[in-house]
């Protein structure tokens, strides 16, 4: 979904040895032209019908207003058209791109062609030919194509080719080839450092702030709202895209440095935001999502902590969350509880929490003294190990604890000062229903495990669990107990994912050991868990939040994929090690970890020894 | 008087190979006390067992009366025996300022934090340059002094450096050594580890000759820069 990932896909490879400084021969400002008119056709043509029948979903027979994939395609268009504008210079528009706006542009242009595309193909795949398109859909077709040609005529700073060694082998020289077109493909779409970002009064920029969250939450509540398939690999298209383009206009520097500097404003306002979403909702379908969603969200937060910060890598961290539900199920008075008692809630959330803190302890004491890999598999043996004996303490195997592979079920509803969670209930004229009602109750635990995490993170334990990351033998010969320091990391981690097993408990009704695997199709797993962290990015709170919303609604959503996909996610997770290995929301210090040479020539050009 | 540092038949292995075999020496509050030797004379094991890395086989580690022998690191560190490891190992994705910051990590007077971190900026100017660099973006020479700075954050009674020098440019090499000759004027305890044998015993109270994990020669420092012997084999002379 990045740019270096997008960018090998570009319909057009460049002319090896071509002249021009685009990669067509088209002069500059006429590609910026044909960008702009693109787009705004592009815009026009998503107000006419695109094809004639309302059999494929979205309702894009209609002249006069875009339905469905035409309002994605719309907002590219209009992206596009922006960009090109600002390229061109029109004063005001230009402070859109702080960076330039030629790569921006390229890539709207891109992704308003892949949108407008596929949606053109899916029609025409779909209803069985081309004859199912309305002139709306070829118009459409034409016009995103001339943008995106216009766009990438554009100029931009080739590298210096480099003369094939004429000795070298057929398949060397078209080795050589590849390598060279793909630096220049490069190049089309880099763009230079945004300019300083001018200091406004301080209520502009929290203004600034709320207008990003806003369009977070719209953006979220859209993906998590597409109804097939077809809309959400669009909305995915358009967002991968959309999200490049605004990063190479230099608007996400700028977006974050704002956000970076009003960081308690952000982060209240992002709990406003999330908190407001079961508001934008009609019924409780999508709050489901958004409650899952959000379990594994601050469950994989809590990994964080574990993975993230202290470098240490836990395979088998489900099993905590695991811990924290089956604790919660036994005390909630479910018939299938041998105990037979009811605490309250919040008797609940103590046992939970505490259950998992001292199983954190017990596996953590004798693995933590192991480095590296070997930590991993151990860990991965204790999340099995957790699961098994789930399994078998049913009373034949083993003592009757956990009622064996049925799980503990009929869980009742939380109630909380009379709050009856397993209700609708109506606020302000909006119904919230049962999974809106655990939606508010997790977003309180994310709260808690996002305060926790950001003030050890900041602290002295924080700064011990980096050294100990980044350096153990230096962070030893600094006096740190290199020990207690991880096992306290183990075990704020494992308290963190108790607590939200607590809740996770009554939200699904039933605790099973099958639900705590170390992979499946089903987000939250162990393996699940550490891809949110590491394709959101390692010791960042939004990283693994945003990590895992994707990890869960793109299976979710995308059920056309069925038993490919965890090929599918492999596929993803590996493209994106290879092109974004620092995830997608960078910590400053991994970001030097992994971008040494790029980010830091200046200094590293200096060496006085 | 006892000596800060006693060392007494100490004897450290890999496995079944003893690296060291049975050393004994002292160092003195106030002195400068230097090991030289080759590669693989058992220099840095020496350092790394006295700061708790390694655990000895044998032998008897006292420090400032304390038998220090079977100590975790970190206490060691809170008794006042700070380790700049060989190679520097600092935290090269932190910043200058966080480094030092964690060289006081037992410290609980935040105020004399404050001012020792100051004191390393007087120290190392170049760190105060750039403390909010990353520590990993600073030279070879400027990492040594970050190495240098955040050991000396502990307050430590013994300072122990290991091969300060190594892989440094010739006039790099003369500002950490004349660093060294600063800090031994202000009082600190120094055992330093080299393999530039000419400054480190130019400058040392006491040294030790060590070969393939013994000491086979010990004197005064500028005894041991005159002494024939050391000469041929460690200054290059024939």
């Amino acid at each position: 979904m990045t740019t270096q990932i997008t960018a090998p896909e570009t319909p057009s490879a460049p002319a090896f040895g071509a002249k021009a400084s685009g990669l067509f021969g088209i002069p500059a400002p006429v590609g910026r032209a044909l960008a702009a008119g693109g787009g705004v056709l592009t815009v026009a043509a998503t107000f006419l019908a695109w094809t004639w029948t309302a059999e494929f979903p979205g309702d894009l027979t209609v002249y006069g207003y875009p339905g469905g994939l035409q309002v994605l395609v719309l907002i590219g268009g209009v992206l596009t058209t922006l960009f090109a504008l600002a390229s061109h210079g029109v004063r005001g528009v230009r402070r859109i791109a702080p960076a330039g706006a030629d790569a921006a542009v390229k890539l709207a242009a891109l992704g308003t062609f892949a949108t407008a595309w596929y949606t053109v193909l899916a029609i025409s795949v779909e209803l069985g030919g081309l004859v199912n398109l309305e002139p709306g859909g070829w118009i459409v077709a034409v016009t995103s194509l001339a943008a995106l040609v216009g766009a990438l005529a554009l100029p931009f700073e080739r590298p210096e080719p480099d003369p094939v060694d004429p000795d070298s082998t057929a398949w060397e020289k078209t080795a050589h080839r590849l390598a060279h077109g793909w630096q220049t493909v490069k190049a089309a779409f880099a763009s230079g450092s945004p300019r300083p970002l001018r200091e406004l009064p301080s209520w502009a920029e929290i203004l600034v702030v709320v207008a990003i969250l806003a369009l977070g939450l719209t953006v979220f509540t859209y993906g998590i709202g597409t109804s097939y398939d077809e809309l959400f690999i669009g909305f995915l298209l358009l967002a991968g895209f959309g999200f490049a383009a605004l990063n190479k206009a230099g608007l996400v520097a700028h977006a974050t440095q704002i956000t970076g500097r009003h960081q308690n404003v952000t982060l209240c306002g992002a709990f406003v935001a999330a908190a407001l979403f079961p508001f934008t909702q009609t019924d409780d379908q999508y709050a489901t999502l958004g409650v899952y969603i959000l379990i594994f969200a601050t469950v994989a937060l809590g990994l964080n902590i574990v993975v993230g910060l202290a470098g240490l890598l836990d395979l088998g961290y489900v099993a905590f969350l695991g811990v924290g539900a089956y604790a919660a199920s036994l005390v909630s008075g479910s018939p299938s509880s041998p105990f037979g008692v009811h605490f309250p809630f919040w008797a609940a959330v103590l046992i939970g929490a505490v259950a998992s803190l001292v199983f954190g302890v017990l596996i953590g004491a004798p693995t933590l003294r192991l480095r590296g890999d070997y930590l991993a598999i151990v860990t991965l043996g204790f999340g099995e190990i957790f699961r098994i004996t789930a399994n078998n303490l049913d009373g034949t195997s083993g003592p009757d604890l956990t009622n064996g592979s049925n799980g503990i079920s009929s869980i009742p509803n939380l109630d909380i000062l009379g709050f009856d969670f397993g209700a609708p209930h109506s606020v302000g004229g909006f119904t919230i229903g049962r999974f809106a009602n655990y939606f508010f109750l997790m977003l309180v635990v994310t709260a808690v495990v996002v305060l926790v995490f950001r003030r050890s993170g900041n602290s002295r334990i924080g700064r011990a669990w980096v050294a100990i990351r980044e350096d153990e033998t230096a962070a030893l010969a600094m006096g740190i107990n290199g020990f207690r320091v991880k096992l306290i990391a183990f075990a704020v981690g494992a308290c963190l994912a108790g607590l939200a097993g607590t809740v996770q408990a009554h939200v699904t009704y039933t605790v099973t050991p099958e639900q705590y695997l170390f992979a499946g199709a089903i987000p939250p797993n162990s393996a699940f868990l550490l891809a949110a962290v590491v394709l959101g990015g390692m010791g960042t709170i939004a990283g693994p939040l945003i990590g895992a919303a994707l990890l869960f609604l793109i299976p979710n959503k995308l059920q056309f994929l069925g038993d490919y996909q965890l090929f599918a996610f492999g596929v993803a997770l590996i493209l994106l090690m290879r092109f974004r290995p620092e995830g997608l929301i960078p910590n400053r210090r991994r970001r030097l970890e992994f971008h040494d040479a790029a980010d830091a020539p200046a200094a590293l050009g200096r060496t006085g020894a | 008087m006892t000596a800060l540092l006693e060392v007494e038949d100490l004897r450290v292995a890999y496995g079944k190979i003893e690296a060291v075999k049975g050393i004994s020496f002292t160092v003195e509050a106030g002195q400068v006390v230097t090991l030289i030797g080759t590669n693989g004379a058992g220099k840095t094991t020496t350092l790394r067992t006295l700061s708790g890395l390694l655990k000895p086989v044998g032998g008897q580690i006292k420090f400032n009366g304390r038998s220090i022998k079977r100590m975790p690191a970190h206490q060691i560190v809170s008794l006042g025996l700070a380790h700049s490891p060989e190679g520097r190992h600092i935290f090269p994705r932190m910043t200058i300022e966080d480094n030092l910051r964690l060289g006081a990590f037992l410290r609980k007077d935040k105020d004399g934090v404050e001012k020792d971190i100051r004191r390393a900026y007087d120290l190392f100017p170049i760190l105060g340059e750039r403390r909010k660099q990353a520590a990993g973006t600073l030279s070879g020479g400027e990492q040594q002094m970050l190495a240098m700075g955040r050991a000396l954050m502990s307050q430590p009674k013994l300072l122990m450096l290991d091969e300060p020098s190594m892989g440094l440019s010739p006039i790099m090499m003369q500002k950490i050594m004349s660093t060294i000759a600063e800090l031994k004027a202000q009082g600190t305890t120094i055992l330093l580890v080299e393999q530039n044998a000419q400054a480190a015993l130019s400058l040392a109270d006491q040294g030790h000759v060590m070969e393939i994990g013994r000491i086979v020669l010990s004197g005064t420092g500028q005894g041991l820069l005159h002494d024939e012997s050391v000469r041929k084999a460690y200054l290059g002379e024939d």
